[in-house]
């Protein structure tokens, strides 16, 4: 069966009251603004190794709004834009990136756990977290995301599983930007779309044109709100791009052509979303420049912010492995402590 | 005072933890309907309904991912696995995660998940079930390893693992499951976790051991003592965090050391303690440490010849006359 993917900007369609249009917009301008300004940091030396998501902002904005504050976000390495829409301080992200200890607390109020590295292990604990919720009488939803590459792993698989079984309030968003790093899309696995594995587990898939900032968000509610009523978990898969590379030690001429990178670039979910508000006379020039004036000041409070963070301290290393420290670590904080 | 074996002790436990505490979830593979294929779970469900006591889908990974998350959200998980041997496909999410989340959040995220699993050999069960690899958790930062060697002890250790606020492993000798017996306190209490117990005291020489081995440790102790040569015998019962102390003073005092682990012996949590005792105790050492472990081989499935792997008292008694002529 052909399945078929939910999109609307392009019919010229606009489903959306003005509003929640946007708060879509500035979200995502917001979030692109991060980015630029973080690869701009980590080419001065002033942000550890970074995973940019230019590109890739509708998919991971349509889904946060969509959103409560009181609902969890379980992200992957890629979805700094998911964590700023869903209220992670960006001083917070700035130390997150730069690897500093500070960055790696999230602050109680946010109802987001740290990126994950290995692939798609977030997808079972995503599921657990979920179920806590119904335990405790909690209305939560989690909210996950992985790429297209990590559908591949073990973990994914069990994970959905779980989830159907139990009948989890869990929204799988997979970002299938074409390339797990290098490897493309058609070297991984053999189904058009990875939606469709959604049936072999017994629970809802949708496509959605995932630089659709629309069609991503009127999915994803959909999805949350059928998970907050029980009715189970929802496999969202967004068919995206990702403009930059795979991280700040990447490469991507290697593997991709230029000539790629342009048709995307012209499918840039900022432009298309812009290009529509526009036409219905919600945007412009002037209130363009309002914003990107609001965002250079916001971001200027949060790196200082960022910079006041005091020098981690050798000994911080052996912190936290327990909830009390043991005899190990106790002696191993101490040469630690020396060593300062 | 009534006696109990290993499973009736472990069962006991569950059941006072899921009373005790409503966040407490008993869950793996057969647990639920059937009681856990050594029934240490039997009747647990039916008391306490499915949503405290249930089955899982067959995929450890799975069970290790949902008992983190579940940690995550204010639950107190339980979780089962068949056999430690089975421990591998989750593997992923216990180096990566189970242990690391403390610190890689910097405190907020605590996970007070307990994995019981059943471990060892010594019963003739198939390929993969008799594995030990409580050396590959110690191994792994952030969890504690528990590994109780009677009933009684494991009734109050896996209480305390229950109530504690980081991850623990909690692996049971399926030797000990039926084949021991001992007197057990009714109702609730806990043992300190991190605590090493010297069980018998003697000048020639100390033996040091946990779980299963404890009582081939005894054992050899016991027929050691016939011939006049008194030994002390010292269960680790924590592995992480190790009670340096007590083994230390324990070597000290004969200067003399025997590690027995079932594990194979290369990389085997006994060549920690060797090692221990290395930077710990070398002025007072006599004769060189010895391991008495499995061999450097698979643990065997071809039930005829198991019992040359295990340790034995025999083998235990062999390194003892080795470290006396030194
Ligand atoms: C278990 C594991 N294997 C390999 C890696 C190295 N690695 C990091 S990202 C990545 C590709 C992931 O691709 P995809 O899931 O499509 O996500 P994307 O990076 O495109 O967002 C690989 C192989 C890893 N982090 N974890």
């Amino acid at each position: 069966m052909k399945l078929k993917v939910v999109s609307y900007l392009d019919k010229g369609e606009f489903p959306l009251g003005e509003e929640e249009a946007l708060a879509l917009y500035r979200a995502m301008r917001r979030a692109r603004f991060f980015d630029e300004k973080a690869l701009t940091l980590q080419r001065q030396g002033r942000l550890g190794v970074y995973a940019p998501f230019m590109g890739q902002e509708a998919a991971q904005v349509g889904l946060a709004l969509a959103l409560k504050r009181t609902d969890w976000v379980v992200p992957s390495y890629r979805e700094s834009a998911l964590l700023l829409a869903h209220g992670l301080p960006i001083h917070t992200l700035l130390l997150y990136w730069r690897a500093h200890p500070a960055g790696w607390r999230f602050p109680e109020g946010v109802r987001a756990v740290n990126p994950y590295i290995p692939i798609a292990t977030q997808i079972p604990q995503a599921v657990g977290l979920a179920l806590a919720g119904r335990y405790r009488g909690e209305d939560w939803v989690v909210a996950t995301s992985i790429g297209d590459g990590g559908t591949s792993e073990g973990d994914f698989h069990e994970g959905l599983n779980f989830a159907a079984v139990f009948n989890a309030p869990v929204v799988f968003l997979v970002q299938n930007n074409g390339y797990a790093i290098s490897v493309p899309r058609a070297k991984q696995m053999r189904v058009d779309y990875i939606a469709r594995r959604a049936e072999g587990y017994g629970i809802p898939g949708v496509v959605v044109d995932g630089n659709d900032a629309i069609a991503v968000y009127l999915e994803a509610k959909k999805a949350v709100a059928r998970a907050r009523k029980g009715e189970g978990p929802t496999l969202l898969e967004a068919l995206t791009y990702r403009l930059a590379p795979h991280t700040t030690s990447d490469d991507p001429s290697r593997y991709r052509t230029r000539e790629e990178e342009e048709t995307w670039r012209r499918k840039d979910p900022l432009l298309r979303l812009r290009g529509a508000l526009e036409e219905r006379g919600l945007w412009d020039g002037e209130r363009e420049k309002a914003l990107l004036d609001e965002l250079e000041e916001e971001f200027a409070r949060e790196l200082a912010l960022a910079d006041a963070a005091p020098e981690p301290r050798p000994e911080e290393i052996v912190e936290h492995v327990y909830k009390e420290m043991g005899p190990d670590q106790r002696r191993a904080w101490e040469v630690l402590r020396a060593d300062a | 005072m009534r006696t109990l074996n290993l499973v009736q002790a472990v069962r006991e436990a569950l059941d006072l933890a899921l009373a005790k505490d409503e966040r407490v979830l008993v869950f793996g593979e057969d647990v639920g309907r059937l009681g856990g294929v050594f029934r240490v779970t039997e009747g647990l469900q039916e008391k306490y309904g499915e949503g405290r006591v249930f089955d899982t889908p067959l995929a450890e990974s799975g069970i290790l991912g949902l008992a983190i998350g579940l940690a995550m959200g204010g639950m107190r998980p339980v979780a089962e696995i068949q056999f430690a041997g089975f421990l591998y496909p989750a593997l992923d999410q216990i180096l990566s995660h189970l242990g690391r989340w403390r610190h890689r959040s910097r405190g907020r995220v605590g996970l007070p998940v307990v994995v019981r699993a059943p471990y060892g050999g010594g019963v003739h069960t198939p390929e993969q079930h008799a594995d030990s690899p409580e050396a590959i958790l110690a191994h792994t930062p952030g969890v504690k390893v528990v590994i109780p060697s009677s009933p009684e002890r494991a009734k109050g250790l896996l209480l305390a693992a229950i109530e504690d606020e980081d991850p623990v492993f909690f692996l049971e000798a399926i030797k000990l499951y039926r084949g021991s017996r001992a007197e057990v306190p009714e109702g609730y209490y806990t043992l300190p976790l991190g605590k090493a117990r010297v069980l018998r005291e003697g000048g020639a020489a100390t033996l040091v051991g946990y779980g299963g081995m404890v009582e081939v440790m005894l054992e050899a102790a016991e027929v050691a003592a016939r011939e006049g040569v008194e030994v002390t015998v010292v269960d680790l019962e924590t592995l992480v965090p190790l009670d340096e102390d007590t083994l230390l003073e324990a070597v000290r005092e004969t200067g003399r050391a025997i590690v027995v682990y079932e594990a194979m012996r290369t990389g085997g949590f006994g060549a920690e303690i060797a090692a221990r005792i290395a930077e710990g105790a070398l002025d007072y050492l006599q004769a060189p440490v010895l391991r008495v472990a499995g061999w450097d081989a698979p643990y065997p499935p071809f039930s005829a010849v198991e019992h040359h792997y295990r340790p034995n008292a025999k083998r235990v008694l062999a390194a003892l006359r080795q470290v006396l002529t030194h």
